[in-house]
């Protein structure tokens, strides 16, 4: 792979004067980089290497930060975002099969992203709706007291 | 003098400063309080959990590295549960660490080894975890195994709080923890500058120099080479330590010795190239200070790890860096053309050995197409301190008995002003030695120009020559570096004249005496090796490079003058810019 130099990203107005506003006070970096995730969805490496410039913070303490916090994404996520609950109750129930299903379907494996930049699929502690269990996510929407046969159908609603 | 405390550390009364840690307080009470993740010339962060010690009447286990010492306190360092505390904690470090001791770089040298010996660890008592790790060969200087890292953090805290490089720093969380360069890039892609302090600074074998004895071993078996070597200032008050010398001894005769005994033709002194640089640099800065002030502040370029740091870091300050090759790149070139000539050996033949106190030289030594100005590479291997140790035990040598021996003398003759380029300031005060005879044609009265010695991150000082004030900062430990430049920058670009003529910058703490490839040593080590220098400085015949006889022959007989056309074609190098990173 040929290496070269990174280049500073023109970031969003919105972005700009973000950090602009929060450029000197203690904390800042944590914001920015929500700011960062909200924009684009995960933190792509350019942007980050420009926060850095603009931060004055070195690039590996930000990186340290974002791979310290799972929030944080590093690679580019599907357009949907498919999560299985895993808190107790759903796993009790279940969820680890919802999983189990959802890697077959999607042929990809936790934390992946489908080839085609679709899905991606990602297994979180309690959703807080243990009354639903067990259940999944596909980006805003939630599907409870999900028998694993169903999977396949709700899935193929967002292809 | 602030408040004393008197405490007592396992009965025993000791009385200390106030704000001094337990961990030091015990050792003014010879009690030894094991470490890991502490180094003396870092902030302790109490990460490893080994220097555990109880106070009598509280419950209660502290870090004796972080907690400071009470009036009246009685410290327990050592009974059945700290012990069995610090068994847990070494057991745990012990059960994600791979069991390749005999083959590994720091067999004896290890202080996780050390720790499981004293401690009397047998057995595994907790199931194997190591995580399945590449190791990163990609730079000239430095391999990152970071299977084999404790996690200590040493390496991390001295690139960033030391060097101000963070070329490393704690990736992930948990058990996922590693110590990587960021954004997923190799060390080569990383803004690492190769000085290897962070192999200095590591406990165990996850970060280490890039050891090349084997192929300087090839070399001196070889039929039809011929193996020359020279060595650093900085390696002749270090090399000790590893034989059990006190730190700062001065060693040279046994190193020629030694080295001859390895097998090498021919023993050169870079201090004898450090003198020639003198003429070189100091003519370069007289140069300037008389005819083109406007191009000043001179800044002095024998450092690698910092010419790598000023070629991401400070690419605007670019043209005010002294074109001069350092002594080591120096003493290649004249090695394989003059030396070559003199002897009658083809210079085809010759394997020019380096022995450094630095990681950075392996990679100067083919950082730029100015290193092959002989015609050949100008330095074929360069080594470290610590690997010139291994190759010296693996011969049977027995150094300490050796009988001193003199350099070759076309190569090897130096005067003080040589010698000291090992220790921050020196270069500065060689180069101004030299620098007030060629600006005034005299000899300067004293010597010794103390105002740029001692371990202040940042020196400044006004030398007299003659009634004209010469303005001169020194900075050693490459996070001090930005107080200097960033001082200059903003008078450039107010259009103020430069607050300093000369600037004198070394990467490591210390200078060359504290370098990233000089011997493991958590006590104190880099102001014994200062003193062993300016020592070696004190006896030496002559103390300004211009006076040093072989200097005069080989412009007489070869270069003709400093900043000669043959001068700058061997003796001279330049600069680009660099990417901090790449990807």
């Amino acid at each position: 792979m040929a290496e070269s130099m990174p280049v500073l990203t023109e970031l969003t107005p919105e972005l700009e004067s973000f950090i602009e506003e929060w450029k000197d006070k203690p904390g800042n970096l944590v914001m920015v980089l929500h700011k960062v995730q909200q924009v684009y969805r995960y933190i792509p490496r350019d942007v980050a290497f420009t926060v850095s410039r603009k931060l004055g913070i070195p690039l590996a303490k930000i990186y340290g930060v974002m791979t310290f916090y799972h929030y944080f994404k590093l690679e580019k996520p599907g357009e949907h975002m498919i999560s299985v609950c895993m808190g107790t109750a759903c796993y009790l129930k279940g969820g680890d099969k919802l999983l189990a299903e959802l890697q077959r379907l999607l042929n990809i494996g936790v934390n992946g992203t489908t080839e085609d930049g679709k899905f991606s699929l990602q297994s979180v502690r309690c959703v807080g709706c243990c009354g639903l269990a067990p259940l999944i996510t596909v980006g805003p929407d939630v599907y409870g007291c999900l028998p694993t046969d169903k999977v396949a159908g709700i899935v193929d609603k967002y292809r | 003098m602030g408040k004393t405390i008197n405490l007592k550390i396992n009965g025993l009364p000791v009385t200390v400063q106030e704000g001094t840690t337990i961990l030091e307080a015990a050792r003014k009470a010879a009690v030894k309080i094991p470490t890991l993740c502490w180094h003396p010339d870092l902030d302790a962060w109490a990460a490893c959990g080994i220097c555990v010690v109880k106070i009598e009447g509280s419950p209660k286990i502290l870090r004796a590295c972080v907690a400071t010492v009470e009036e009246g306190m009685n410290v327990i360092t050592h009974d059945a549960e700290l012990v069995e505390v610090r068994r847990t904690v070494i057991e745990l470090i012990l059960s994600s660490h791979p069991k390749e001791c005999l083959s590994c770089l720091r067999n004896m040298a290890c202080e996780l080894q050390t720790l499981a010996a004293e401690y009397g660890i047998r057995e595994a008592v907790f199931s194997p975890r190591v995580h399945n790790q590449p190791e990163d060969t990609s730079t000239t200087s430095i391999v990152l195994h970071p299977e084999k890292c404790v996690l200590c953090g040493r390496c991390a805290k001295v690139c960033q709080n030391s060097q101000g490089v963070w070329a490393l720093e704690f990736l992930g969380r948990g058990e996922k923890t590693r110590i990587a360069p960021s954004a997923d890039v190799s060390l080569e892609n990383s803004p690492c500058i190769k000085c290897g302090q962070c192999s200095a600074h590591c406990p165990v074998g996850a970060i280490y120099e890039k050891s090349e004895e084997h192929l300087v071993w090839d070399a001196l078996h070889k039929d039809g080479l011929y193996p020359v070597v020279q060595i650093a200032p900085a390696i002749r008050v270090a090399i000790g330590e590893a034989f059990g010398l006190p730190s700062g001894t001065l060693t040279t005769g046994k190193l020629y010795a030694a080295l001859r005994r390895l097998g090498f033709k021919a023993v050169f002194d870079t201090n004898f190239t450090a003198d020639l640089t003198i003429m070189e640099e100091g003519s370069e800065f007289v140069e300037m200070f008389k005819n083109k002030k406007e191009k000043l502040p001179l800044i002095t370029t024998c450092c690698p790890a910092w010419v790598d740091y000023l070629e991401k870091f400070y690419q605007d300050m670019i043209p005010h860096f002294s074109t001069a090759k350092s002594p080591q790149a120096m003493l290649g070139a004249v090695a394989k053309t003059y030396y070559a000539d003199k002897a009658g050996v083809d210079p085809k033949t010759i394997f020019m050995v380096s022995i450094m106190p630095c990681t950075a030289k392996k990679f100067e030594i083919s950082r730029s197409n100015e290193m092959f100005s002989s015609g050949h590479k100008d330095i074929d291997i360069s080594l470290t301190t610590r690997e010139l140790v291994r190759m010296i035990k693996s011969a049977g040598i027995d150094f300490n008995n050796l009988s001193d021996e003199e350099a070759d003398s076309i190569l090897g003759e130096y005067t003080g002003a040589g010698t000291i380029f090992g220790v921050t300031g020196g270069v500065m005060e060689a180069a101004l030695r030299t620098a007030y005879h060629l600006l005034t044609n005299k000899e300067l009265g004293d010597v010794n120009l103390t105002a740029v010695r001692g371990l202040d991150g940042v020196k400044e000082a006004v030398i007299d020559i003659d009634g004209t004030p010469v303005k001169v900062a020194v900075a050693h430990g490459m996070v001090n570096i930005s107080r200097v430049l960033d001082k200059v920058k903003a008078a450039l670009a107010a259009g103020e004249e430069p607050p300093y003529h000369f600037i004198e910058v070394m990467a490591c703490h210390g200078g060359c005496v504290g370098g990233g490839g000089q011997p493991y040593g958590t006590d104190g080590e880099i102001a014994a090796r200062t003193k062993g220098i300016y020592k070696d400085d004190e006896i030496a015949k002559k103390r300004c490079s211009h006076q040093n006889p072989q200097i005069t022959k080989i412009y007489a007989e070869f270069l003709e003058k400093p900043l000669s056309k043959k001068a700058h074609d061997l003796l001279h190098t330049s600069y680009t810019p660099r990417s901090e990173y790449r990807w």
